[in-house]
């Protein structure tokens, strides 16, 4: 979609009353279309051309790219320096921040950082312990949690001021986004955590991969009963599998991944495994769009990120929109590639 | 230790009661303590808390006590000290994803608050982030100041 008041595409928007951003991921949510974001995986080089290479397979089929913070414990390009190539073709990225590698003083530092790079949404976690990654003889941080760091990104925002109170003259422009693990124990209490995160500062939400639209649903009723579904936007995490052995992996591997046994034997049974994964993420995602108060789906393409495409193709879920991506609109000018 | 940890979170509602009222006798005492001198009874009454809480707890001493707010299961127990919930990580069978020997402290939260009256409600309140300087301070010590109207 375009947006009559956008001045050159993929440059910030005028911000609209009732928004905090001037970031197209937010007019997309707002209008109530059907989000889609992915997660961009930050190459292990110092080369840029790596990050706009993966940036460009999901080229007019995401609103938003995740940058992600050192993701599983193990390390790679910063998220804001990732963020900051981004924002520089006019990609809309949303920023991870893990609480995990920094303490509150470089993380406000960073919020001012990414805002002035022309980040518009910033996810804010608390992230994987360092036994799960590639440094596990690192020191973990963990200076706040992913709610503290929601009340400190907003404090900055709204309040224009650091945690110590100290003001600051121009205040970052940001959506705030949350994860939520909603197949995770203790089960009962995860609408809860999601309320806890709406009350500190959250604006929209990111799970972690949905295999089980059953729980998903228990979950969003819980959500809807607490009064949620008004206040934030939910966008449902998906992704294919690329088989039975890799799902197996995943789940006895990374950390609060709840995959059912019957998908690992549909994954098993199958003649061409990563085909049916795929197949089985656009079900989900048919699935998944047709619950109340879900706004969108994050998919996450861990190296099959040339399938995101295809997935949100077959699914339709654009229904014939067509986000943004660097020279989608007309003016030679704009298909500018960054050097 | 931990088998008492876990104990104390299967008794949260008697430990939060009797804190409640060793908290109302703390801060009657306050004149007391203030003619002692709060700055002198530091270090022995941190000492004893740390002792009993260390035992009852396995508490850190953050110098913040938020027990009563987390059904008794000290956050500070987690090893990404989360103060307000547990992280997506939790293990299917309720155990902690760094310390897979370890049942989540905040699954025990969960459970402890549901046993201490108007501990649902506790739980759901956003906890500040922790102030590092107060590590190894006397929480009481600091409750009973704070309640008796001086600035801690």
């Amino acid at each position: 979609m375009i947006f009559e008041d956008e001045p050159v595409p993929g440059y910030p928007l005028p911000i609209l009353p009732g928004h905090s951003s001037p970031g197209r991921f937010e007019r997309v949510l707002r209008a109530g279309q059907f989000a889609v974001t992915c997660e961009l995986a930050p190459p292990d080089s110092a080369d840029p051309q790596d990050v706009y290479r993966r940036a460009r397979v999901f080229d007019g089929y995401v609103d938003a790219i995740n940058a992600t913070d050192g993701s599983g414990a193990n390390c790679h390009m910063s998220s804001l320096a990732v963020c900051a190539l981004l924002t520089r073709a006019g990609y809309a990225p949303v920023m991870q921040i893990s609480c995990r590698d920094k303490n509150r003083i470089a993380i406000q530092g960073d919020i001012l950082g990414g805002a002035a790079m022309g980040v518009c949404n910033i996810l804010c976690l608390t992230g994987d312990g360092v036994q799960a990654g590639d440094h596990p003889q690192a020191l973990p941080v963990f200076d706040l949690d992913s709610v503290t760091l929601l009340t400190t990104a907003r404090t900055l925002r709204d309040e224009h001021r650091f945690l110590s109170g100290r003001k600051i003259t121009c205040a970052p422009r940001v959506l705030l986004g949350a994860a939520e693990n909603p197949f995770a124990r203790p089960l009962q209490w995860r609408a809860q955590r999601l309320a806890k995160k709406v009350v500190a500062g959250a604006q929209f939400i990111q799970t972690q991969y949905c295999y089980d639209v059953p729980l998903l649903k228990t979950f969003m009723r819980q959500a809807e009963d607490l009064g949620l579904l008004e206040k934030v936007f939910i966008l449902v995490g998906v992704g294919p599998l690329r088989s039975a052995k890799a799902a197996e992996w995943m789940r006895t591997h990374v950390p609060g991944l709840h995959i059912p046994d019957q998908v690992i034997e549909r994954m098993a049974g199958a003649s061409d495994a990563a085909r049916e994964g795929r197949k089985l993420c656009i079900e989900l995602i048919e699935e998944i769009r047709t619950i109340a108060g879900v706004s969108g789906v994050h998919l996450m393409a861990y190296r099959q990120e040339e399938s995101v495409a295809e997935i949100i193709d077959r699914s339709g879920v654009l229904g014939g929109r067509i986000p943004w991506s660097p020279g989608r609109d007309t003016q030679p000018n704009l298909n500018r590639i960054p050097a | 230790m931990y088998a008492l940890r876990r104990w104390s979170v299967r008794h949260a509602g008697g430990l939060n009661a009797f804190y409640r009222s060793f908290e109302t006798v703390l801060t009657a005492l306050h004149p007391l303590w203030k003619l002692i001198g709060y700055q002198r009874l530091e270090r022995p009454v941190a000492a004893i808390e740390r002792g009993v809480k260390g035992l009852l707890f396995d508490c850190k001493m953050c110098g913040q006590c938020v027990l009563s707010s987390t059904g008794m299961s000290c956050p500070m127990n987690c090893p990404k000290n989360l103060r307000n919930g547990p992280c997506g990580g939790v293990r299917h069978n309720g155990y902690c994803e760094v310390r897979p020997e370890m049942k989540c402290v905040w699954h025990e939260a969960v459970a402890g608050s549901a046993r201490i009256l108007g501990g649902a409600e506790a739980l759901s309140h956003v906890q500040p982030a922790v102030d590092r300087r107060l590590q190894g301070r006397s929480s009481w010590l600091r409750v009973t100041r704070g309640r008796a109207g001086e600035a801690p």
